[in-house]
This record gives C-alpha cells, sequence and structure tokens, in this order.
C-alpha cells in the first residue's frame, strides 16, 4: 500500500511559510491528507514539491488547489510532476458537475408546457397514422395480390395460438375464483344457486374479453411496440420506404388484422375456459354437478350477453394493436426509447380498453341487454 | 508510478501465455501469447470476427478464458474473482467502442462513479472537481460536464468515455475501437489527445483499431491477430518484413499505402 502523503510547515528567513510535501501523492491517500491540508493556517509563501516521491494528476490537482486558495508558488517539481501540473493547471475551479437544475417555478410550467404540445402532436399523429392505415387497406384492396398473407397467418399464430396456454390458465382461474368467492357472499342471502348466473353473465359479458384484452396487450401490444421500434432503429423500415414497400401494408395491417380477430376467438375461448372453471367449484364445493352447471348456464344466460362480449373483442384487438404498431414507428433516437414506447403502448392500450369497456356497458345497458 | 519515463527493462504490464477462448465448439483463440510493455501504445488489428474484442475483454476480466494465463500489472488474473479486491481494476481504465456512458447520469456523474465506488473518504467537492478537471483533460469544453450522453455527438461521447477511463488514474487504458465512426478531423484529435494523455500520464495503451493512420501515427508496437493466436508483433516495418500474407495485404493494400503517405509527410 502506498505511505500516505506528508506535510509539514517551515519558516524561512524572509518571515513567509514554506509547505513542504512529501511522500506519495496519490489518488489513494489524498482523502484523508484533504483533510489535513485544509486546517493548515495562511499565508504561505511556497509550496515545495521536491521531496514528493510520486504524483498523480489528482495529487497535481491538490496543489495547485492550494496554491491557488493562499496564492502561492510551486517550487521544487520534479519534471514528471511539472507535467501533470502543467495539464491540469488551466481549468477553473468548480464542483459543477450534476444536471442543471431550475426553479419550482420554471421547470413546473416548463413541463406542463411541453406536456400540452406532446398531447397536440400525438393527436396529430394518431389521426395521421388511422389516415395512413386507411390509405394502406385502400390500396390492398385494390391490389389484392399484395396482401401480406404469410405475415398475417404468422401474427394470428403468434397472437392467437400460442397465447392460448397462458389464457386458459388465466380464465380458469378467474373462473374458480370468481364462482368461490361468489358463492360465499350469495351464501348469506341463500342464494347459493345464483352462483351459476354470476359466473356465466359476468365471464361472457365483461371478463372473459377485458382480461384476454389486458393479456393480449401485455403480450403481443408490447410486441408490436418493440419490433417494429426495433426496426424504426435498425433503418430496416427506412430501407422498406426506399424500395418501395409500405411498412403499413407489410408490417401494421396484417397485425392488426391478426390482433382484430385473434381476440374475438380468445375473448370467447377465454369466457368459456372460465365458465369450466366455475363449474368445477360448483361440482367439488357447491355440491352442484359440473354439467348441471353448464346447462343451468344455458338456461340462465341471455343470448346477447354472448353478443355483448363479442362486439366488444374486436374493438379490444384493434385498439390493442394500433397502439403497439403506433408507439412502435414512434420510435426514434436510442435503444432508451424502445422501452419507453412499449410501455406506453401497453398502458395507452389498457387504460383505453378500460374507458371504453365502461362505455359498452352503459350503451348495452340502454339499448336494453341487461 | 504515474507520471515516470519508463524504461524498456522494467517488467511487463500485460503477460498472456497459452490464452485459449472458446464458445460451444468456436475456437477464437488458441494457445495465444502477447506481451505488452509498460509506457507503450499497442496496436491490435486483426480482421473481422477475429477475435480482437474477446482479447480484451479476456484481460480485464469479462471473459473467462477456457485455457492459458493471464497477469496484469504484475498479478495473475486468470482464475481470480476480481470482485475479491486483488486491487487491480482500480489500476485501469476501460473505453468501450461506443462510450457505454450511463445514460441516467451526467458525463460528469460518470467520471465520478469510480471515485465514490474506490475512495469514498474522498470529500464530495473534491470528487466532484476531480471528475470536472477529467472531462476538461479530454478536450470537451466546460458545457459538455453536466450534459446527459444523449445530448453529446459521437466524438464527444468517446471523449466522455475516456475520461471515465481515465477517472482513478490508470496506468493502463484498454482503447476499443476509440476513433470508429469518428470522422477523419475527430479521428486525427483524437489520436492527438491519446498520445498526449499517454505521454503526460505516463500511461500503458492497449488500442484495438482498424484505423491505420491510428496504427502509424500514434501506436509503438502493433500485434497482429490472425489464426486464432497473435501471428507477429513489432513496429509496422518489422511486421511489413515477416512477409505475412494477411499482413502484407492490411498494409500494402490501398488504404494501408495512402495511411503510409500520409505518415511520411508527416514526418517531413
Amino acid at each position: 500500500m502506498e505511505e500516505a502523503a506528508q506535510y509539514s510547515l517551515v519558516e524561512d528567513g524572509a518571515g513567509g511559510t514554506r509547505l513542504v510535501l512529501s511522500g506519495q501523492l496519490v489518488l489513494a491517500v489524498i482523502g484523508p491528507f484533504e483533510r489535513a491540508l485544509g486546517a493548515i493556517p495562511g499565508p504561505l509563501a511556497v509550496i515545495d514539491l521536491a521531496a514528493v516521491e510520486d504524483i498523480d494528476t489528482v495529487g497535481a490537482w491538490m496543489v495547485c488547489r492550494i496554491a491557488r486558495q493562499h496564492q502561492c508558488d510551486i517550487t521544487g517539481a520534479k519534471p514528471a510532476a511539472e507535467r501533470l501540473l502543467a495539464a491540469v493547471r488551466g481549468f477553473d475551479p468548480s464542483s459543477d458537475i450534476g444536471p442543471e437544475i431550475r426553479p419550482v417555478w420554471e421547470r413546473v410550467p416548463v413541463a406542463v408546457g411541453k406536456q400540452v404540445f406532446a398531447a397536440r402532436s400525438g393527436i396529430a399523429g394518431v389521426v395521421g397514422f388511422f389516415g395512413q392505415i386507411l390509405l394502406g387497406a385502400a390500396s390492398l384492396l385494390r391490389h389484392p395480390l399484395r396482401f401480406p398473407l404469410k405475415a398475417l397467418v404468422h401474427q394470428m399464430e403468434l397472437v392467437g395460438v400460442s397465447a392460448l396456454p397462458i389464457i386458459g390458465l388465466m380464465s380458469f382461474l378467474i373462473g374458480i375464483v370468481i364462482a368461490q368467492q361468489g358463492s360465499v357472499q350469495l351464501e348469506q342471502f341463500g342464494a347459493e344457486a345464483l352462483t351459476v348466473n354470476l359466473v356465466g353473465r359476468i365471464t361472457l359479458r365483461e371478463l372473459g374479453v377485458l382480461m384476454t384484452a389486458i393479456m393480449v396487450a401485455g403480450r403481443s401490444g408490447s410486441a408490436f411496440a418493440a419490433q417494429l421500434g426495433t426496426m424504426k432503429l435498425t433503418e430496416e423500415i427506412d430501407a422498406m420506404r426506399t424500395i418501395g414497400i409500405s411498412p403499413i401494408e407489410v408490417l401494421v395491417i396484417p397485425r392488426i388484422l391478426a390482433a382484430t380477430f385473434m381476440m374475438v376467438l380468445l375473448g370467447f375461448y377465454s369466457s368459456v375456459v372460465a365458465m369450466v372453471g366455475g363449474a368445477v367449484v360448483g361440482d367439488v364445493a357447491l355440491g352442484i354437478p359440473f354439467w348441471t352447471f353448464l346447462a343451468r348456464i344455458q338456461e340462465v344466460v341471455p343470448t346477447y350477453d354472448l353478443w355483448v362480449g363479442l362486439i366488444k373483442a374486436p374493438v379490444f384487438g384493434l385498439i390493442v394493436a394500433l397502439a403497439g404498431c403506433y408507439n412502435g414507428l414512434q420510435v426514434r433516437g436510442n435503444s432508451e426509447e424502445v422501452g419507453r414506447r412499449t410501455t406506453m403502448a401497453v398502458v395507452s392500450a389498457i387504460f383505453a380498453v378500460i374507458v371504453l369497456d365502461a362505455f359498452f356497458a352503459v350503451f348495452f345497458t340502454e339499448i336494453g341487454w341487461a | 508510478m504515474t507520471g515516470h519515463i519508463h524504461s524498456p527493462d522494467e517488467p511487463p504490464v500485460i503477460v498472456i501465455e497459452g490464452l485459449a477462448n472458446r464458445f460451444g465448439s468456436f475456437v477464437v483463440h488458441e494457445d495465444l501469447d502477447l506481451t505488452v510493455r509498460r509506457g507503450e501504445i499497442l496496436g491490435v488489428v486483426g480482421g473481422s470476427g477475429s477475435g480482437k474484442s474477446v482479447l480484451m475483454r479476456s484481460i480485464i476480466g469479462l471473459q473467462r478464458p477456457a485455457a492459458g494465463r493471464i497477469d496484469v500489472l504484475g498479478r495473475t488474473i486468470t482464475g481470480v474473482d476480481l470482485d475479491s479486491g486483488i486491487g487491480v481494476r482500480r489500476r485501469w481504465g476501460v473505453l468501450f467502442q461506443g462510450g457505454a456512458l450511463f445514460s441516467t447520469l451526467t458525463v460528469g456523474e460518470n467520471v465520478e462513479v469510480a471515485l465514490r465506488k474506490y475512495y469514498p473518504d474522498l470529500s464530495p467537492e473534491l470528487r466532484a472537481e476531480i471528475a470536472r478537471y477529467k472531462v476538461l483533460l479530454t478536450g470537451l469544453p466546460e458545457s459538455a460536464v453536466a450534459k446527459y450522453p444523449s445530448e453529446l455527438s459521437g466524438g464527444m461521447k468517446k471523449r466522455a468515455g475516456l475520461a471515465r477511463a481515465l477517472a482513478l488514474d490508470p496506468e493502463l487504458l484498454f482503447l476499443d475501437e476509440p476513433t470508429a465512426g469518428l470522422d477523419p478531423i475527430g479521428a486525427a484529435n483524437f489520436d492527438r489527445l491519446t498520445r498526449d494523455l499517454k505521454e503526460t500520464l505516463g500511461l500503458t495503451v492497449f488500442l484495438i483499431t482498424h484505423d491505420l493512420d491510428t496504427l502509424y501515427e500514434i501506436c509503438d508496437r502493433v500485434a497482429v491477430i490472425a489464426e486464432k493466436r497473435i501471428i507477429a508483433v513489432g513496429t509496422i516495418p518489422e511486421l511489413i518484413a515477416t512477409g505475412h500474407p494477411w499482413i502484407e495485404e492490411y498494409f500494402n493494400g490501398p488504404r494501408g499505402r495512402a495511411a503510409h503517405a500520409a505518415h511520411m509527410r508527416g514526418e517531413k
């Protein structure tokens, strides 16, 4: 380990004080040394480095710092030390390295203003994106041979088929929870038998589609944003445009169609599996035989409950895919942006889905599908 | 030993013996030997995918070699956990290809990270002062100190990365393609900066590069990686004299000749 730096104060004949430094003047020992030097009384006439064995830029900086503080000269520096002193002497002493921080009364309006302008350009961007998709769809209708069928099938597999296990498991568990918790509450009114109505109606009308939409947003919406965002960063999308291929046609439209269509199937599948979960609870805990439970559902659930779910599903799928693709194509600059946009895609998709679901609930009740 | 003039008989800074690196069945290095002398700038060249970066990663402990022995600054680092405090990490600095700056910290704070970790007894003001002059030492303007990496250009990021590599006053500096992606003026300036810092601070520099101008202008010796090992080390005339076909093509190709001609003009 390095030998610590030392200092001594020597009175010279002319009435000034000479600071004599010795030993190792390097980063490893500078911490305690700085505190010791801070306490020395002024004024100093000269700093003598003749006895310094080793010095690095930090040591040189320290020497310059004392020299500046006491306005004194430096003598006895060896060539190596002299070189280091010359290298660091010119820089003005400041410990200002943090980001620039503005006062609150400036920061808040600036942040608000930025948000407002971002919202404005965001709305313009979404409208523009819709327009691009409509144009792309129109041109595909005119040239049906260009339709990216392969990409569509591939996306349908990714969004739909490979989501079956996780959505099935989730729905089964939700069915179980609803049946079990619902029966505990209904028991208090002696209405355990109504558990069948509860499970059947809530899964078909609300939860099946809603939970599936949230799952698809997390699985596929995020994947869309990350894929397109990365393609944007690696200039793949620019390359497509240069060749004359529309990224909207080959990337966005297959994803949107796949998500919209598969959402209908997944939503229905989810509702069915949830009802099976409820029926299992009915069989095990409530004494309603499995097949009786399912047969009762047919009697107590009106057909329009199925339509409510099936009408909402494609809308949710569309929202999730639009949010994913739009945010992916908005990526600019660096990889951090991909993460930010992916998060934004999922959050805005789930938020929009839940808001729309509330509107749908009111709407369907008003038209008599209560 | 910072700031000293080095004599050639001092012990070498890096000694590599019989190094082997494999990824699965793909062999990157086999029986690779290399010695880096104190106080020199050693350029490392080789074709794309020849394992230059893997070699550097092996030396700095990011890649565990399949076989062989690596001594850095007098310590054996193969088979040793670098986190266990053998203290060699604080004696080297590394500049990664893209700068690899921490994006959530300002440039100055980036430099401060290592100081904070290894020397917690420094007063915050002195630590920040040190970080600041290190940034200025690499030729960045004062306004860059408090900026975030995303606000800097590519060349400025490299300088900021260099400042971070210099944070602990290292004896040994690793530079991975420092001039890649810089315009010729920026690249020449960076070369000059590397040489000036090496002379002022008494550094040893391990420099991976594709830039022939860098090799001619600032490298004391050049090591050539090919066929999974170092096929030759020496000054550029010595390398050309070996007559190896790859080296021949590398230095006597059109780019090599142009760099040589530029170097000769500079000498005059």
